[in-house]
């Protein structure tokens, strides 16, 4: 077991690695360099080529590549400030520290700095939309795969069906015209300013409920259909003819089994709200990773982008590995001794 | 007194009726066996015994009384007492019928009724290692021990009445007879009533007391087995009987008559006798007039549902004169020789492989049919793998064709050779593609072998064999499962090919339609030149149609020979513990049980792989090789004993 979890890590630190190189070479051919970014669109091309020259831009790709890693894991400076030293960029944890991913652009600030409030905001937003979501899908799920046909079920899949066919931005303005516009009793926007007329809390509802929709209902949906099926199951059949009461069947048998499958999306679910919240965060001008990687995009802020993707893929590896780990205590048949 | 009481009971599906008007009485302590084609309403009658049919099911009139309880009066929560005190059921399929996540102790401690029963029934049910089973995941068991648990969790609940449904179909033939012989010992030790569902006439002549043959929802003769075997009236039970290979009265190789038609489908029943369309017997104007057709009493307890019982021609004992088995020598097809394929990972750490074939070689004659039986994990599938390219073998050879393909996967095959090889696998529902329809899957089959593939062509290979040329526009869903196995018999033929691996090919098909299969099977391989290679654990039909057989144990040959030759003594221990596990529709015959041991431990590393469990071993079988014996005529042996000690006494 834990020879198999040992091996698992390795897997997925050369994933890690594999992506990061990936991720840098597609930066390459994003529109506008560094340079260009840093001097503006008139620099002339003599200036260009020196900067390139002091960042060690002209050099091959695959020695920027070991360059940026050695920076990004503290073994050599981040030489940005020293030569464009008119931004006046600076960085308090001076210049070779694990995780320098360099300086957003777009907010003249290191991009830990950047990502530090971001990254608070986010998982406020996540830890409430998921700790809304998983539970209150996996009740209504299960409600309805375990009377599969009748009216319960039927109401709940209607609704489930009609809401995954949403998308978000219509139900987000949706919900803005009715507590809004009309009721007024909810703010329009989440920004989470100091001194807002409105509470953290009345922010919240708003986002909140947007991602409750647009990730519950699908995932009622699969819960509902896993339980369905594990209740035509053999030894769900075995299990009532033993006489055991309905409520029995259910927890002992049907659950856990029906847990199984879902596994997959819950955490698909859990990693899309965790870093890839744009449309909503957008609207509701939250102030989260999602809206932050939409302006770094539209900016080219190539540090920032790439800090960002990073994060989304340790997230992204963080929540397979808890995957592997919920099935092998769920599913003894994939357990090795 | 009766445990289980069943009155006229009528049982619908969407309306539909499937059971009509069945009456059942069982006694404590008696064993019943309720038997019939799939679709006659078999487990429809076990599920409404157990209250548990299908959303869609009602039962519509009649009663149903387990000790005394009617129980289509109750509740759902004296229902559940019900089953939890006074009966239990088994299904046919182990693996499934136990819950994957759960530990086998605490499934059998549901169903306890004292927690003290536990042990002792683990024992009963000869389970090895109880309390360390008790922790185990049933992934973790062979088949047999699941079916084992799943008979001691029914007997937990300590029922009067259990229901088995099918309850050896997918064990092996050893293991069935073990199964068997431990149901029928301890339920009359604690005098349970046996409902047994199945359609497998000889587990009933072993098993039951008395057996019902139903035909589409009604019971069509009833009586004790003896009688009902012995003396059958109705034609349907006769025509059951008739279809079963291995009739002593039957030699080798003569076509195995078959039931026409097929079961009539639900809401579709004819007028008067529900089985006069497929019935020799039926007489227009009497069978297929209304009113419907009472039971009536033939002999001792023994009843039967038919309008023309006095003009029924006694059980026929014709002696076909045997067809001359073409013996002479003839050009050879496929030579194995030393194949050896082991799984498993290799490296340091890793586990030693597991081996699946060693040292197999065999020839097969051009347009003949070898047969390889075996249990399961003898290596059978394995070796078919590799004739087809979707394993390779490790070493040894495989000569084809003048090519040596043991280690030549399918991707690396040229279409002449993949041409030339067919398959056709045990469920024809998995084959054909369900988004298909049936024309345009034997005309792509026709396409890949190089052949004319028009939609004549199309309906010839229909033709040939005996679908209907209608069928061309159907799905594989609308036809039924014997239909299915022919199209597929029709895909793998239509090439001609020189050699076809049929890896048990009827064994999921109802006996009625495996006569019809196994006939065309040989008429298609008369017709095409074509050899064919079987696997089948069904020994009674490998006897009848197979002209060489390959016993096969943990991967290795044991003994091969002529089929007259290796049924007959001497016999390989296992080939005789093989054929002493085969039990014929009579209820005289008497089971020799064979003087195995059992031990659980590995084989051993240099010795026979059959020593754990041979009744006729030596001190030096777990040491040595068996030396392999010739007993003439391409017969050999490999045992450790002379061959005249191979023969088993006579029977008195």
């Amino acid at each position: 077991m834990v020879r198999k979890i040992l091996s698992r890590l390795a897997q997925y630190g050369f994933t890690l690695l594999a992506a990061s190189f990936l991720l840098f070479t597609l930066t390459e051919f994003s529109p506008g360099t560094v340079a260009s970014k840093i001097l503006g669109p008139y620099a002339l091309e003599n200036q260009v080529a020196l900067l390139n020259a002091q960042l060690g831009l002209d050099e091959p790709l695959l020695h920027r590549y070991v360059d940026w890693l050695q920076t990004l894991v503290g073994l050599s400076p981040n030489l940005l400030p020293e030569a464009a030293p008119g931004l006046g960029l600076s960085d308090p944890r001076g210049d070779k520290y694990f995780g320098n991913f360099g300086y957003s652009l777009m907010m003249k600030e290191p991009v830990l700095d950047v990502l530090a409030d971001r990254i608070g905001h986010t998982a406020w937003l996540s830890a409430w939309a998921l700790g809304l979501t998983i539970p209150i899908s996996l009740l209504l799920g299960t409600l309805a795969g375990m009377h599969a046909g009748s009216s319960v079920d039927r109401v709940i899949s209607t609704v489930t069906v009609t809401l995954t066919s949403l998308p978000e931005f219509v139900v987000a303005v949706g919900l803005l015209l009715i507590f809004v516009a009309s009721l007024g009793w909810l703010p329009g926007t989440s920004s989470l300013q100091p001194g807002d007329q409105w509470s953290t809390g009345a922010q919240l509802v708003l986002p909140v409920t947007v991602l409750l929709i647009a990730s519950g209902a699908y995932l009622t949906r699969i819960v509902r259909a896993s339980v369905a099926e594990t209740m035509q199951a053999d030894y769900v059949r075995t299990a009532r003819l033993k006489g055991l009461s309905p409520r029995r069947v259910i927890w002992a048998h049907v659950l856990r089994n029906a847990m199984i499958a879902p596994i997959t999306v819950i955490l698909l679910q859990v990693n899309w709200i965790l870093t890839g919240v744009v449309v909503v965060e957008a609207i509701f001008a939250y102030p989260g990773l999602g809206s932050l990687m939409l302006r770094a995009a539209l900016f080219g802020d190539i540090f920032t982008v790439q800090a960002l993707t990073m994060l989304a893929l340790s997230v992204a590896l963080i929540t397979q590995f808890l995957g592997d780990v919920a099935y092998a205590i769920l599913d003894p048949r994939i357990r090795v001794d | 007194m009766s445990i289980l009481q069943i009155e006229s009971l009528c049982v619908a599906y969407d309306g539909a009726e499937v059971v009509r008007g069945f009456d059942l009485t069982l006694k404590e302590g008696e064993s019943y066996g309720l038997v019939g084609e799939s679709g006659c309403g078999k487990s429809t009658v076990a599920f409404a015994v157990e209250g548990h049919l299908a959303a869609t099911g009602k039962v519509t009139s009649g009663s149903i009384t387990v000790n005394g309880t009617a129980l289509t009066k109750i509740a759902e929560p004296q229902l559940r007492r019900l089953r939890a005190a006074h009966m239990s059921m088994v299904f046919q399929d182990p693996v499934a019928a136990l819950n994957p996540t759960m530990r086998i102790g605490d499934q059998l401690a549901e169903a306890a009724r004292e927690p003290a029963d536990i042990l002792p029934i683990m024992d009963r049910v000869r389970l090895p290692d109880p309390e360390a089973l008790l922790k185990r995941y049933p992934h973790q068991l062979s088949g047999g021990q699941l079916q084992r648990v799943v008979i001691a969790m029914a007997l937990l609940s300590r029922p009067s009445l259990l229901i088995l449904d099918e309850p050896t179909t997918g064990l092996d033939v050893t293991v069935e007879a073990e199964v068997v012989a431990l149901i029928s010992e301890i339920a009359a030790a604690e005098d349970v009533a046996l409902l047994y569902i199945s359609h497998n006439l000889g587990l009933m002549a072993r098993v039951a007391d008395r057996i019902g043959i139903m035909y589409a929802g009604q019971l069509v003769e009833e009586g004790p087995v003896r009688s009902v075997l012995r003396s059958p009236k109705h034609p349907y039970t006769l025509a059951l009987l008739a279809c079963l290979p291995g009739r002593k009265d039957r030699a080798p190789g003569t076509p195995l008559p078959s039931i026409p038609g097929q079961v009539p489908l639900i809401g579709a029943l004819p007028r008067g006798c529900a089985f006069a369309p497929r019935c020799a017997m039926s007489k227009p104007g009497l069978c297929d007039v209304d009113p419907p057709l009472r039971m009536v009493q033939t002999g001792t307890d023994h009843f039967a549902r038919c309008r023309r019982l006095e003009d029924q021609p006694p059980m026929s004992k014709e002696q076909q004169t045997p067809p001359t088995r073409d013996l002479r020598a003839h050009d050879t097809v496929l030579e194995i020789d030393g194949l050896r394929k082991t799984f498993g990972r290799r490296g340091l750490f890793a586990p030693p492989p597991v081996v699946a074939s060693d040292d197999v070689g065999f020839t097969l004659p051009a347009a003949q049919t070898l047969a390889l039986v075996g249990e399961s994990g003898s290596g059978k599938s394995t070796l078919a793998r590799m004739l087809i390219g979707l394993d390779v073998a490790d070493k040894g050879t495989a000569m084809f064709d003048g090519k040596n393909i043991a280690a030549l996967p399918a991707k690396d095959r040229p279409d002449s050779l993949i041409r030339q090889i067919q398959m056709v696998f045990q469920n024809p529902d998995g084959t054909l593609n369900p988004a298909h329809r049936i024309g345009f899957i034997l005309a792509r089959a026709l396409k890949r072998a190089g052949q004319p593939h028009g939609e004549q062509d199309v309906i010839r290979l229909l033709d040939s064999v005996r679908l209907p040329a209608t069928l061309a526009d159907r799905h594989p869903a609308d036809l039924s499962g014997g239909q299915r196995q022919r199209v597929a018999i029709a895909r793998a033929f239509a090439g001609s090919p020189a050699l076809i691996v049929a890896d048990e090919p009827v064994s999921a098909l109802d006996v009625s339609v495996q006569a019809a299969v196994i006939g065309l099977l040989s008429d298609m391989t008369a017709a095409h030149d074509t050899a064919i290679l079987l696997i089948s654990h069904d020994l009674m039909l490998v006897r009848h149609v197979a002209q060489h057989v390959v016993v096969l144990y943990q991967g290795r040959v044991m003994e091969q020979g002529p089929a007259d030759a290796v049924f007959k003594a001497p016999f390989h221990p296992y080939t005789e513990a093989l054929l002493a596990s085969v039990h014929p529709p009579d209820p005289d015959h008497v089971v020799s049980p064979l003087d195995a041991p059992d031990d659980p431990g590995p084989s051993p590393q240099d010795g026979c792989p059959f020593y754990n469990r041979c009744h006729r071993r030596l001190p030096q079988c777990s040491a040595m090789p068996p030396p392999k014996r010739d007993a003439g005529t391409g017969h050999a042996i490999l045992c450790h004993r002379e061959l005249q000690d191979l023969v088993p006494p006579e029977r008195t």
